[in-house]
């Protein structure tokens, strides 16, 4: 809602001094969120002043129409001798009075006005066009303006130039600030001054010749006004206040009946509509459309009706759509195509505004009228608004009002709520007082009685105010939340965070100190990404969420892994030039139940059952945290201090190994084979028997396809699965100091025998005495044997309770061997 | 080797004469001192106390005396080898000292170098925020709740006071799932805000509840500078017996000061929200321009667009209805709750000028923001 603050101070007698910025300050404190503070023609500087034309010379020889004029602007130049200036347009005759703009003067732009040679004459000024005076669009030539105005008075005044508007961000609970008349109200209740309410107006009581109207859904339609006005001059144009004032609300001036139902509905918040009485057929009649109907709206498109849409009809059918937008067919007529309309029927009415909301909705046709009938509109103010339309048809248009008044009222039961006088004081947290609070309430317009408790009924324009809540809150917006004193609550003690949180944090702690940097993604997926991941036909991975309205339809899906999207950033960054990678994320999958169910709506007014909250979560897809890594480039670069690494799919199981610590747990690695892995380079991850993820490089297929760079490595992780036993609580090993004595072996095992396996006969065959083993050195080859491999291991043997002697020593490492020669068959090497 | 003579007169032993043996021990004080290397002194301490040094012949020769001589020839030659030998010592630590100056200025480097051979990973600054956030609230006894992003409209709207019908329901950009018959009617949403999980948490436990709530929201903006349709909030909830706004704000204060700092006013606008009666949106005086820049185009600020004030989120006293939906009695109970947004106060806290950076994963954006923020 724009405010002009030169309309807003007719119905509140503002401080002179009060600037735009002052006036916003206060509505901000009272709960209107006032955006921004628009200075218009604030660089506008005259002389700028009312001309008449004294001649016309039609200059020849140039592309466009020249004409070289002489105006008088009165004493405005200060010689009182006729201005001469060159114009451009065409639109104007001698005689005419128009707006003229004098050297040394400046529009907004800003363009400095000043003497110059122009088409071979002097032009000393220039006769403004509306769009040069930043009064609107229209170019369509200069301003003409009625010939009442004397020549040289102040246009700016005159023309309303200078002005500040208040652009308000109306909260759809305050639909009656969707007006002057609202927005005057809290203005006044903000600076305790006076409403002069637009809507006082003397209004002729209902009589039975006004327009016939019927209205067959009273649930739909609770207020019918018509009125009627006859021998309007369709050639009537808004004057210069009404079209200035509609220009800054931003509403355009299209004809003057137009331009006044639209100047009432800013003006007291009630959406008129005017039919050219001349094209509506017999009684005006409300009522729901039926399937089939169609209508073609003021926009020029047909619509299709739906059997819930409240329809305006007369006897040819729709004529209509209630609270929306009318139809073509009775549009008042432009008199520039033929002759226009002179005869109106004004409609204010009061609609549903569930009704019109779904109407709005269906046909996407959100207009100032179903805005304001969604956001609840005074149905008391009908009858003022339909009067405030006719006053001004007869003023200004030279209309007739018919003596016929049309009211047609359903019954209006008088809401009254009973508030607890001291309430607000115990939503708020402080003391207000019982006055106080009643006469907050008087300000808003509600009228009050009673003693501790309070019987309120709130006005007509306030259909938000409905419990004693919704009360409380205007008294303590009116006392000023600055106003509220700030104190802390006694908390009683928490449990800190879970360990799963706990765990979550550590887990980017872990991997970003090993060198990760983490990114998060979108979770839309679509086939595509799916696709170049190479999974297959019948991949649970395929089985997406859908969303019905995505932001693209390239991706409806919602992931089910978060390999796309990390894949997405690390190309991202490759394509930047950041070639040495390794990024992480951590966030949900969407994984649909294996049954589809709806989530039920349930009720609001009281808690719902276990089984209904049951019903909802089974219709919801599972959604486990996850976590994966993707890497490429060098993983440990290289410079002076030597060589470097590149990242390998060793890297990526070890990035799982670091989650598993950060989560305490031991994680077990096998080969496995799973798209988009490279099949012979792809860890399946493991906790116990229970598969959690898996790592390894990505297929080169899978490389190519999505454009990486060679060799990349990724991993991913299921963070709930991972800890899905518990914490473990580690017991503190006994450290003996006791001399260590380490032993070596070198293994041959055939090359397909894991290290793995090995290794855990190595420990399980070296017994109690061994301390600690490593992998020191693989290889394969000659010397290794043809499908062999050679695995040297250091073994490091202690005792806890005496030095170990040599014999011991290498007796348990005999043992470790044989272990390992019986599950592996592994051979000594050189034996 | 002399054998002993006992007509031997040890006045007449010309090693032992006293003036030989001082020459002897002066020859051995020359030799160290001009030893200009410790392999020289090394062949100095060969020639004047090894066995063949003129001290320790003749040292031999006091054998041969006669016991009446021999304590004084032994005294005599043992105090000369004693100022050898401390001469020798003194030299050898000299030339020590000067060999390891030497060899550790030959070792020194350019510590300076770059070493770049870790490399150093960051975690995201939204996240990071989102436990700062979260750690002021830990340590006032709140506790941390999640929800799932995947939501039941029922939790996300109906539960909060947003009915089929609510103006501000259509207000808010949903992304609706498929339900199994292809329609939007699945009931399920991505949650446009992190409320359902207060609504989750009231059905799940008695009051009192004390727990914020951070995650991810959607709505339905196309990426821009300023918009994501993916973004995060944290959403506090408190409900006890007599919680009221004056609660509400002194938590707010709080927050405030430990997460951006005192000294900066704080403005309590009165708003709408379905969910919470009465409501308000926080601004938070702009810490660059602290309002100085408001109707003053000499002096524009960029992280305010010279409005003098930075919105910090939404809050409120908790709707009853929206406890009546969740079980709690509201004649016994009363809540606050407040949502933030996280994009926006990293914006500000941080200068980060456009939200795009914070969504496409570039690691040069993340990285300057280390392991905590």
């Amino acid at each position: 809602m724009r405010v002009p603050l030169s309309w807003l101070r007719e119905y509140v007698d503002l401080p002179a001094g009060e600037t735009g910025r002052d006036v916003a300050a206060r509505l901000v404190r009272a709960g209107l969120e006032v955006e921004t503070v628009e200075q218009i023609g604030a660089d506008l500087k005259g002389p700028l002043v009312v001309g008449q034309v004294l001649s016309i010379e039609e200059l020849s020889g140039f592309k466009k129409p020249i004409r070289h004029c002489f105006v008088n602007v009165g004493d405005a130049n200060g010689t009182g001798e006729p201005q001469e200036i060159v114009c451009g347009a065409t639109n104007f005759a001698v005689g005419d009075k128009v707006v003229v703009v004098l050297p040394g003067a400046v529009l907004p732009g800003p363009f400095p006005i000043a003497a110059r040679q122009t088409y071979g004459h002097t032009s000393a000024g220039m006769i403004c066009s509306a769009r040069e005076l930043g009064m609107g669009d229209d170019h369509n030539g200069i301003i003409v303006l009625e010939s009442h105005h004397e020549p040289g008075t102040d246009a700016i005044e005159l023309l309303e130039l200078t002005d500040e508007v208040l652009d308000i961000a109306v909260t759809p609970d305050r639909g009656y600030c969707l007006s002057m008349r609202g927005v005057a109200r809290e203005a006044a209740a903000a600076y305790g001054l006076p409403l002069a309410d637009p809507a006082l107006l003397d209004v002729p009581p209902a009589n039975s010749y006004g327009h016939l109207v019927k209205v067959a859904d009273p649930a739909g339609c609770d207020r019918f006004v018509a009125r009627t006005v006859t021998g309007i001059d369709p050639n009537a144009q808004s004057p210069i206040w009404l079209q200035r004032r509609l220009q800054k609300s931003g509403v355009r001036p299209i004809s003057l009946t137009v331009d006044i139902t639209n100047y009432v509905m800013l003006e007291v918040g009630q959406p008129l509509h005017a039919y050219d009485r001349g094209r509506v057929d017999g009684a005006i009649l409300v009522r729901r459309a039926e399937e089939g109907e169609s209508l073609t709206t003021l926009d020029g498109v047909q619509r299709k009706l739906s059997a819930e849409d409240l329809l305006i009809c007369d006897n040819s059918g729709p004529i209509g759509l209630a609270g929306v937008m009318g139809g073509a067919s009775t549009e008042i007529l432009d008199p520039a195509a033929g002759p226009g309309t002179t005869e109106v029927i004004i409609e204010a009415a009061h609609f549903d505004p569930v009704s019109v909301a779904r109407t709005a909705k269906r046909h996407k046709l959100p207009s100032e009228a179903s805005k304001r009938f969604e956001r609840g509109v005074d149905p008391e103010a009908a009858r003022a608004a339909a009067q405030r339309a006719v006053d001004l048809l007869v003023l200004i248009a030279g209309g007739t009002a018919e003596a016929g008044v049309t009211d047609i009222a359903a019954p209006h039961p008088l809401r009254t709520i009973a508030i607890a006088a001291d309430l607000p004081d115990r939503v708020a947290g402080t003391e207000y007082g019982r006055e106080t609070v009643t006469r907050r309430l008087q300000e808003v317009g509600c009228t009050v009685v009673g003693t501790d408790v309070l019987e309120v009924t709130p006005p007509s324009w306030r259909p938000d105010l409905t419990d004693p809540y919704d009360l409380a809150e205007e008294v303590i917006r009116l006392e000023g939340y600055d106003n509220v004193p700030a104190r802390m609550p006694t908390v009683p003690p928490g449990r800190g965070l879970t360990e799963a949180q706990r765990f979550h944090r550590r887990t980017g702690v872990a991997l970003a100190g090993a060198g990760y940097v983490e990114v998060n993604n979108y979770p839309f997926v679509g086939e595509p990404a799916l696709d170049a991941l190479g999974l297959d036909k019948d991949d649970r991975r395929r089985r997406t969420v859908t969303l019905v309205n995505p932001l693209n339809d390239e991706e409806p899906g919602l992931r089910t892994t978060l390999l796309p999207g990390l894949l997405g950033a690390l190309r991202r960054n490759v394509g930047r030039g950041n070639t040495d990678l390794a990024i992480f994320e951590m966030g949900t999958v969407f994984l649909p139940k294996d049954e589809l169910k709806v989530a039920p709506r349930l009720p609001v007014d009281r808690r719902p059952t276990d089984d209904e909250l049951a019903a909802l979560d089974a219709a919801l897809p599972d959604q486990p945290r996850r976590v994966a890594v993707a890497l490429a480039g060098e993983r440990l670069p290289s410079g002076w201090w030597g060589k470097g690494a590149g990242a390998s799919w060793a890297d990526a199981v070890e990035a799982a190994r670091t989650v598993a610590g950060a989560a305490g747990v031991e994680l077990t690695v096998r080969q496995g084979q799973l798209a988009p892995w490279h099949p012979g380079r792809c860890a399946e991850l493991l906790v116990g028997d229970r598969i959690v993820g898996h790592a390894g490089e990505l297929h080169p297929r899978v490389i190519k396809a999505l454009n990486l760079p060679e060799r990349t490595s990724v991993m991913e992780l299921d963070l709930d699965l991972l800890i899905a036993d518990g914490p473990q609580r580690v017991s503190g090993p006994a450290v003996s100091s006791y001399p260590v004595a380490t032993q070596d072996v070198a293994l041959i095992v055939d090359a397909k025998v894991p290290a793995v396996e090995v290794e855990a006969a190595l420990r399980e065959g070296a017994g109690e005495l061994l301390e600690s083993i490593r992998l020191f050195d693989v290889f394969t080859g000659e010397q290794a044997g043809e499908g062999k491999k050679s695995l040297a291991y250091s073994l490091r043997f202690r005792a806890a309770d005496r030095t170990l002697t040599a014999d011991e020593a290498s007796a348990a490492r005999e043992t470790a061997v044989a272990a390992a020669s019986a599950r592996t068959g592994a051979v000594l090497r050189g034996a | 080797m002399s054998a002993p003579n006992k007509s031997y007169d040890p006045v007449e032993v010309e090693a032992l004469k006293p003036e030989v043996v001082e020459q002897a021990r002066d020859a051995a004080f020359a030799a160290f001192a001009g030893a200009g290397s410790l392999e020289e002194l090394k062949q100095a301490k060969v020639a004047h106390t090894g066995d063949r040094s003129p001290l320790a012949l003749a040292n031999r020769e006091i054998g041969a005396l006669p016991p009446h001589a021999k304590a004084a020839a032994g005294k005599l030659i043992g105090q000369a080898r004693g100022a050898v030998n401390q001469a020798l010592a003194k030299r050898q630590a000299e030339l020590e000292a000067e060999r390891d100056a030497r060899v550790l200025v030959e070792e020194a480097v350019d510590v300076t170098l770059p070493y770049g051979r870790t490399p150093r990973g960051a975690r995201h600054p939204l996240t990071t925020l989102a436990e700062r956030i979260e750690d002021t609230f830990v340590a006032m006894g709140y506790e941390v709740a999640e929800g799932p992003e995947a939501e039941a409209e029922w939790l996300n709207f109906d539960a909060l006071n947003l009915g089929p019908d609510h103006p501000a329901r259509s207000m808010q950009d949903t992304f609706f799932v498929q339900a199994p018959d292809g329609s939007a009617d699945s009931g399920v949403v991505l949650r446009t805000q992190t409320s359902p999980v207060q609504a989750r948490t009231l059905l799940d436990r008695e009051p009192p509840v004390y727990v914020v709530c951070p995650g991810r929201v959607y709505r339905t903006d196309e990426l821009d500078a300023t918009h994501t349709p993916v973004f995060r909030q944290v959403e506090g909830l408190a409900v006890d017996e007599g919680i009221t706004f004056a609660d509400l704000k002194g938590t707010i204060e709080q927050l405030v000061s430990k997460l951006i700092g005192d000294g900066l006013e704080l403005r309590w606008r009165p708003s709408y929200f379905p969910f919470t009666e009465p409501s308000a949106e926080i601004d938070l005086q702009c810490f660059v321009c602290r309002g100085e820049s408001v109707g003053n185009p000499d002096r524009p600020c960029r992280t305010c667009s010279s409005e003098g004030w930075i919105e910090l989120g939404g809050c409120g006293v908790v709707n009853p209805r929206v406890l009546v939906a969740c079980g709690v009695d509201p004649n016994r109970y009363s809540g606050f709750a407040f949502g933030l947004g996280l994009e926006r106060i990293l914006m500000n806290r941080h200068n980060v000028a456009d939200m795009r950076d914070m969504v496409e994963g570039d690691v040069r954006f993340t990285l300057p923001f280390g392991m905590e923020i």
